[in-house]
């Protein structure tokens, strides 16, 4: 899985209520969230963000409120992959679980600038900013956890293990 | 070598390829599926759930008796869509015959009410769709918050996979100052190891201080686990676990203590005697700071209530301070009892009235004001002072407003003098 796209960077502790406020979680549809998305820390976000753009953040991203509306209102928002330094671990799961692939690489994010161009090949490990010609290789995501994003996230996955038995 | 409590409760809870039941020792590191006893989600994050339940092709919930839904967030109906919202998740909970649907005359603040009604017990494995199910780890639980579609998939199936963790134990040491409790120890140590401090681990609170802080206590300091990332905040079983549950847990349950040789990430040895009542400054939990570098606050609004502090001993605490004083005329203070059965009782005691003579407004129990959803929004420039959980920017209304956590005992404080104070300056 190789994606290539625009960045957006951000600092550490995006928090998910930065990611989507809570005056709308009336809501639950990807696309119903995405013209909401970092809203409060960036409101050109929503507006400029193109299909295929990556975002990338600091230190513990996806931190705070455990709502999946924050990697749905990214997916909706067209974004192809999340790298930070590293992710809060409710966030991690619910990426994972709504097939929005994501790499932890802290060089990568300290190097990379908002508007350069990086490529992101999941199942190596390897991320590639194409303004700097700098490569960065970092840990995969673990085996089992790739198999839930190929399936398309946690649902196809365990409709098919469910219907295996 | 021994095993954490976190170890021991999930080692517990194991299961094989086709979800049947295979308990077995565990090492943090370890990938398993494991089974859930309890599994909860609530208005705002049960629609997705729901609909990912669907999309799953799965007809019936595993276990009736074991999904639990509550209406608090955007409940009583904040608006037409939340409405809807609960109305999806009433209809879900009606068709699946749910046991523990709790909506609106019946409901509470979903880790203020599971704890009262007994719907958790010492050695439950339990899984919600919210962060703050790390709650219950006080009644020696391991509960650990997730998505909407984790928690789909653990209606469907009563299964979820977990990395086991590692634990970090925190031991407490001394006797608590005037005024200082569970919510003062727990800003103490987020402000000591950061909200990226406990990532991935669990969190153990432990030592003599713990041993004599009651059960109160104990929830609001795990319910506050996950503002330093923390997977789980668990506390061993002992006499104060067992007189909470007692009479309130209806099932037979195995509580756990984590062994005396039990491998421990870090151990982190703090001395609470010397923690004054502390307020995280904005925006974000890890700024604690004692009160008292806060007393140039001046504030617009005060809540006292939510799922970390809305139980009957933290009004208590708050009647003790407000009773026969009056609110500051530019503090509008807010509370909000987590549960009915709290609000009642707190009406018998007479705390309601202390509330109300005083000038504070009193509401159904209501998650409200703590994500910025209603019964208390800020404006651009308003300041709270919050017996909530966090405070990152825009937490409680617009984005340029600010929000001070602190304990009940500020938070009431604070709203007779019109700034962040501190008990003893209203007490003498």
């Amino acid at each position: 899985m190789k994606l290539t796209g625009q960045v957006w960077k951000y600092g550490d502790n995006v928090d998910t209520d930065a990611i989507i406020p809570a005056r709308y979680l009336n809501m639950s549809l990807p696309e119903e969230l995405a013209p909401h998305c970092m809203e409060d820390i960036d409101a050109s976000f929503a507006a400029l963000v193109q299909a295929g753009d990556i975002v990338i953040g600091g230190e513990n991203f996806g931190c705070g409120s455990s709502r999946e509306h924050a990697p749905l209102a990214l997916k909706g928002a067209g974004v192809a992959c999340v790298v930070a330094k590293s992710f809060a671990r409710i966030f991690y799961r619910s990426a994972i679980n709504t097939a929005l692939p994501i790499l932890e690489c802290s060089q990568a994010v300290q190097e990379t600038e908002k508007g350069d161009t990086l490529t992101v090949d999941l199942q190596a490990g390897l991320i590639t900013n194409a303004r700097t010609g700098r490569s960065y290789q970092t840990a995969p995501l673990p085996e089992f956890v790739m198999k839930i994003v190929q399936a398309g996230g946690l649902v196809p996955y365990t409709r098919e293990r469910l219907q295996a038995r | 070598m021994g095993h954490t409590l976190a170890e021991k409760i999930i080692a517990a809870h194991v299961v094989g390829e086709n979800g049947q039941a295979t308990p077995r020792p565990v090492r943090a590191g370890e990938l398993v599926e494991v089974s859930a006893d309890v599994v909860l989600a609530n208005d705002i994050t049960a629609p997705i759930s729901l609909r990912e339940f669907e999309r799953l092709g799965v007809e019936r919930v595993f276990d009736p008796d074991k999904v639990v839904l509550v209406a608090d967030h955007f409940a009583p109906n904040k608006d037409i869509k939340s409405a809807e919202q609960c109305a999806q998740m009433r209809r879900f909970a009606r068709a699946q015959g749910l046991t523990h649907h709790y909506d609106v005359g019946q409901m509470g603040i979903e880790h203020a009410l599971l704890p009262e009604q007994g719907l958790v017990a010492p050695g439950d494995l339990v899984v919600g769709a919210d962060s703050h199910t790390c709650t219950y780890g006080a009644l020696g639980a391991f509960a650990t918050g997730m998505g909407s579609t984790d928690i789909a998939v653990a209606m469907a199936t009563g299964v979820v996979w977990l990395r086991v963790p590692e634990t970090i134990r925190v031991v407490y040491h001394g006797e608590l100052g005037p005024w200082v409790g569970g919510k003062d120890l727990i800003l103490y140590t987020i402000g000591q190891i950061g909200v990226s401090g406990a990532l991935y681990k669990a969190l153990e609170f432990a030592g003599p201080t713990i041993s004599t802080l009651p059960m109160a206590g104990r929830l609001t300091m795990s319910n506050m686990a996950i503002e330093a990332g923390g997977k789980a905040g668990l506390v061993d079983f002992d006499g104060v676990t067992a007189a909470y549950v007692d009479g309130r847990v209806r099932r037979p349950f195995q509580p756990y203590q984590a062994d005396e040789d039990a491998a421990y990430a870090q151990v982190i040895e703090i001395d609470a005697a010397q923690i004054e009542p502390q307020v995280a400054f904005p925006h974000l939990p890890e700024n604690a700071r004692p009160a008292s570098q806060a007393a140039h606050v001046k504030i617009d609004q005060s809540v006292i209530g939510s799922c970390t502090n809305g139980r009957l001993e933290d009004l208590r605490v708050a009647a003790e301070i407000l009773r026969g004083r009056k609110v500051h005329p530019d503090v509008r203070c807010i509370i909000i009892p987590g549960t009915q059965q709290i609000y009642l009782e707190a009406l018998r005691e007479g705390l309601i009235e202390a509330f109300i003579e005083a000038g504070a407004a009193v509401s159904t129990p209501t998650c409200g004001p703590c994500l910025g959803g209603h019964m208390g929004v800020l404006a651009a420039g308003e300041r709270a002072v919050s017996t909530t959980n966090r405070n990152f920017r825009g937490r409680m209304g617009h984005p340029d407003s600010e929000v001070y956590l602190a304990g009940p005992a500020v938070a009431a404080a604070s709203a007779l003098i019109g700034r962040i104070a501190e008990p003893k300056e209203v007490l003498q």
